[in-house]
């Protein structure tokens, strides 16, 4: 097997080579035919990035991993080449074509700036965009909104529970499969009365009409459960047309592999893969000024535990794809997988700071202005310089 | 008697699953009383029925277990040669197995389906709502989720030996019924979970898992900020080596109930957790660990705040929590005590509702609010499912959220009109005035009374009903 030498040099291209802007200028003053779209997957339950952007050129992965390892490419199951001693989990076949396409790329150690092993902290400042445990309410794509400016963008969130990333003054809305009301009915008429003086469930109850107006319009909205592609089908519906959402969070859970890792994450990843292959289908031509994150709140162990899983570890993967992306390498160093490079000897070690992709997201690709970034959106950030080079 | 009618509509909606008809007249001359009676030694009543324990859940879950891993015998020469099988075609050895296996699975999941249709029609129907919101409180607080389908198939024999008979009794005795119970050590992946340095882990390549110490601690007792490390995480996972079920050979070698300590994987050795160490040998030492958990400052602080935030408001009035947090320490976690100062205090018995019901909470006490019950699981799932709560499975060990804006965003909302209308349709005969002024008695606002009096049909009336504000609250 080819020996690679991936070591920290090799990977500087994507945080030192700064960043390419899409938009000059406000992206709320572009018509909405124009605007930047921004997906944001949330992996909850700690996805393991060792095993969605395999490092197999990293002497240390084998040893490490043992069985959980995946395969270099070429062997049976074998990752799907990424280049520089990276690729891609065999499930995410479809993210593979966008990588040919130069429309995908990787973070491969980013962490949040906290260290804490709670999932539950933990997403809530994945999710609030805090510098420190338990800061804000609201989620920083919420003020993502406010700070765009303009004609505000429209949030939208998937599944019945709005997500903290959303949630905040910004007025969003949500939206899954399976109902059957009518909009326009008797019924949700006199709701309307009713709720006029419940600032919780008037505002609510409207804006969940309205997308499901919009999904009504757009197509059948009956998606089989399980069915991710469907359901990425569903959701860029929901993101086209003049009243289509800007921002969408879409929540994807069951990453908690402390045992029997190699089949829960098959079935995960296919998922992954699958709802982003239906989003960039049915977005068509707005694919190209869309870009999907896929984040989660932290890694997992470096070593394999007992139980053929991995317990809560620190640095993880992340994973940008979309038509609005350029070409480029990974983002952000490698750290190794070398003895003694391991955080606190067991987890993958951080080398950027996941608000810093984040930030490089919104100001290159949704044209939010650095002062922003730095104390609204992302509070007491201005330390963490935006990176991601290159938006198309 | 105006302010008991008034207080008992409270103490059906805030403390229990909303009035049936005629209920609010009932509990009226002693609102108090009528929760207090519920405070049992005995625990939470069980829902009637018939259903399997865990040590008969454990043998159907060796049945499948044992039918997925039957290999499945390859089709050689003599099958591709018998007439009507083709390359490509079933085998039907295979087959068979696959059918197996899908019944066993099938047999467990049906089984589940009717403990939840059970538990549901329990509470449409129950006497004691408080006594049952307490029991749910204490299963979200020790979540065990269908998500994982081996801890599934144990959810209804969990609630109903782990939590139901504990629920008044000391809190420690009801953290160790729940992390020592089968479903729970499927669910935090401890009964695979072995000890390096014990005589099974040395013979093979085992080792620990981390995930049940992890959440006894953060979710079960001291919360994140109790005062652990990373450092006592993995020493308590070793502590808890052992903690195991029994499986298919233990059974045929006399082993009776659900768990099993299993010595030879226990990490031998003093543990050393939260600054204390542990010299006990075997079983002891993880439960002494645990007693220590559940007893320790940081657990009484925090579940009495949940518990507050649970029953009265998101953002619960400090008071409150710091009241139950005083019972709570003086009484060594005394449930029983915890739920009579939670009856008492005055927070309890103000007028504004404050919180969101969850969707289980909604459906229930809609169908309290009509007398009836649930009468086939699948619509009861699918209503569920499309607002955020499908039957016995929260999405994380976190369990169920517990504030507004987890139950009441926009697509929840649509989702509960929908399933109001629909239900609403399928109570014809109801008359809506009626069962307004019995389901929220006192509670009723101006315009909801007016909004259900006005309405042009009984269904949209009782849609309406369901829907308003006073009634999706509690």
């Amino acid at each position: 097997m080819t020996r690679f030498a991936l070591d920290r040099r090799a990977l500087l291209g994507g945080a030192a080579a700064g960043i390419s802007l899409a938009f000059a200028g406000r992206v709320s003053a572009l018509s909405p035919a124009a605007r930047p779209k921004l997906v944001v997957l949330i992996a909850r339950g700690a996805m393991d990035g060792l095993s969605v952007t395999p490092p197999y050129g990293d002497a240390a992965y084998v040893p490490l991993r043992g069985g959980l390892a995946v395969p270099p490419p070429g062997q049976p199951d074998g990752a799907l080449p990424l280049g520089e001693g990276f690729g891609l989990h065999p499930a995410l076949t479809g993210l593979h074509g966008l990588y040919g396409r130069g429309q995908l790329r990787f973070a491969p150690a980013v962490a949040l700036p906290v260290r804490i092993r709670s999932h539950f902290e933990a997403q809530d400042v994945l999710e609030n965009g805090a510098a420190t445990l338990r800061r804000r309410e609201d989620g920083w794509l919420n003020r993502a909104i406010a700070a765009a400016g303009g004609r505000p963008l429209k949030g939208l969130s998937i599944g019945a529970q709005t997500p903290l990333i959303l949630r905040g003054d910004a007025a969003v809305s949500s939206w899954s499969p399976g109902s059957q009301v009518r909009p326009d009915d008797r019924l949700a008429l006199r709701l309307q009365d009713l709720y006029a003086d419940d600032p919780l469930l008037g505002p609510n109850l409207m804006r969940g009409l309205a997308t499901e107006t919009q999904a009504e319009a757009s197509g059948d909205g009956s998606v089989r459960r399980n069915d991710a592609r469907a359901l990425g089908e569903a959701v860029a519906r929901l993101m086209t047309g003049a009243e289509g959402a800007d921002v969408v969070a879409v929540s994807l859970d069951g990453w908690d592999t402390h045992a029997g890792q190699k089949a829960q994450l098959q079935t995960r990843l296919t998922g992954l893969d699958q709802l982003t292959t239906g989003l960039m289908t049915a977005l068509g031509d707005d694919w190209r000024r869309t870009l999907v994150v896929a984040a989660t709140e932290f890694g997992r162990t470096a070593r394999a535990n007992g139980t053929q899983g991995t317990d809560h570890g620190t640095a993880s993967s992340l994973l940008l794809a979309g038509g609005a992306l350029k070409r480029g390498g990974p983002v952000g160093d490698w750290p190794t997988l070398a003895q003694g490079q391991l955080f606190e000897d067991r987890d993958l070690r951080p080398t950027l700071d996941i608000r810093s992709v984040f930030k490089g997201v919104l100001r290159d690709h949704m044209g939010i202005d650095r002062a922003a970034l730095d104390t609204r959106v992302f509070p007491d950030s201005a330390a963490e310089a935006p990176v991601l080079a290159g938006l198309a | 008697m105006a302010a008991s009618a008034h207080d008992a509509a409270l103490a059906l909606t805030r403390l229990g699953l909303g009035a049936r008809p005629g209920e609010i007249a009932r509990v009226a001359p002693d609102p108090r009383g009528w929760l207090t009676a519920q405070v049992r030694p005995q625990g939470a009543p069980q829902p009637p029925g018939d259903f399997p324990d865990s040590a008969r859940r454990l043998d159907q879950l060796q049945d499948y277990r044992a039918a997925a891993s039957r290999p499945a015998t390859p089709p050689g020469p003599a099958a591709w040669a018998m007439p009507g099988v083709m390359p490509g075609a079933v085998d039907p050895a295979a087959e068979a197995q696959r059918e197996a296996r899908q019944a066993a699975r099938r047999a467990i999941a049906d089984d589940t389906d009717q403990a939840f249709l059970a538990r549901a029609r329990f509470a449409a129907t129950t006497d004691d709502g408080f006594a049952e919101r307490w029991a749910l409180f204490w299963s979200n607080l020790f979540t065990v989720s269908l998500v994982k389908f081996d801890a599934g198939a144990l959810a209804d024999p969990f609630e109903r030996e782990a939590i139901r008979p504990h629920v008044f009794g000391q809190f420690e005795d009801l953290a160790l019924a729940a992390e020592q119970h089968p479903a729970m050590l499927f669910y935090l992946d401890q009964a695979r979970s072995v000890g390096p340095d014990s005589p099974a882990g040395r013979r093979r390549s085992a080792g620990l898992n981390e995930n049940l110490a992890r959440e006894m601690m953060e979710l079960h007792t001291v919360g994140v900020d109790g005062g652990y490390t990373q450092g006592d995480v993995t020493e308590l996972a070793r502590a808890l080596t052992g903690w195991s079920t029994p499986n298919a050979r233990d059974r045929d070698n006399g082993v009776t109930g659900a768990f099993l300590f299993r010595a030879n994987v226990h990490e031998p050795g003093a543990r050393t957790v939260m600054g204390k160490t542990y010299r006990q040998a075997g079983l002891a030492q993880g439960q002494a660990i645990l007693r220590d958990l559940a007893r320790n400052p940081a657990t009484a602080r925090r579940l009495s705040h949940r518990i507050a935030a649970h029953f009265v408001a998101d953002d619960p009035p400090p008071a409150l929590a710091a009241r139950l947090e005083r019972i709570w320490t003086r009484t060594g976690g005394d449930l029983s005590q915890v739920a009579q100062a939670l009856i008492a205090a005055p927070e309890i018995w103000t007028p504004q509702p404050a919180k969101v019901k969850t969707p289980y909470e909604f459906v229930v006490s809609a169908h309290r609010a009509l007398g009836v019950w649930p009468q086939r699981l699948p619509p009861l799932r699918q209503a569920l499912i499309a607002m955020g709560q499908p039957p016995f499975s929260p999405p994380s060990p976190q369990g169920w959220p517990d504030a507004a804006g987890d139950w009441a965003g926009p697509d929840a909302l649509v989702k509960r009109l929908d399933w109001s209308r629909a239900m609403a349709e399928s109570a014809r005969g109801a008359d809506p005035v009626q069962t307004a002024d019995q389901a929220l008695g006192d509670r009723m606002s101006a315009r909801t009374r007016q909004s259900v009096a006005r309405a042009e049909s009984r269904p949209e009336a009782l849609a309406l009903l369901f829907m308003s504000p006073e009634f999706q609250r509690r």
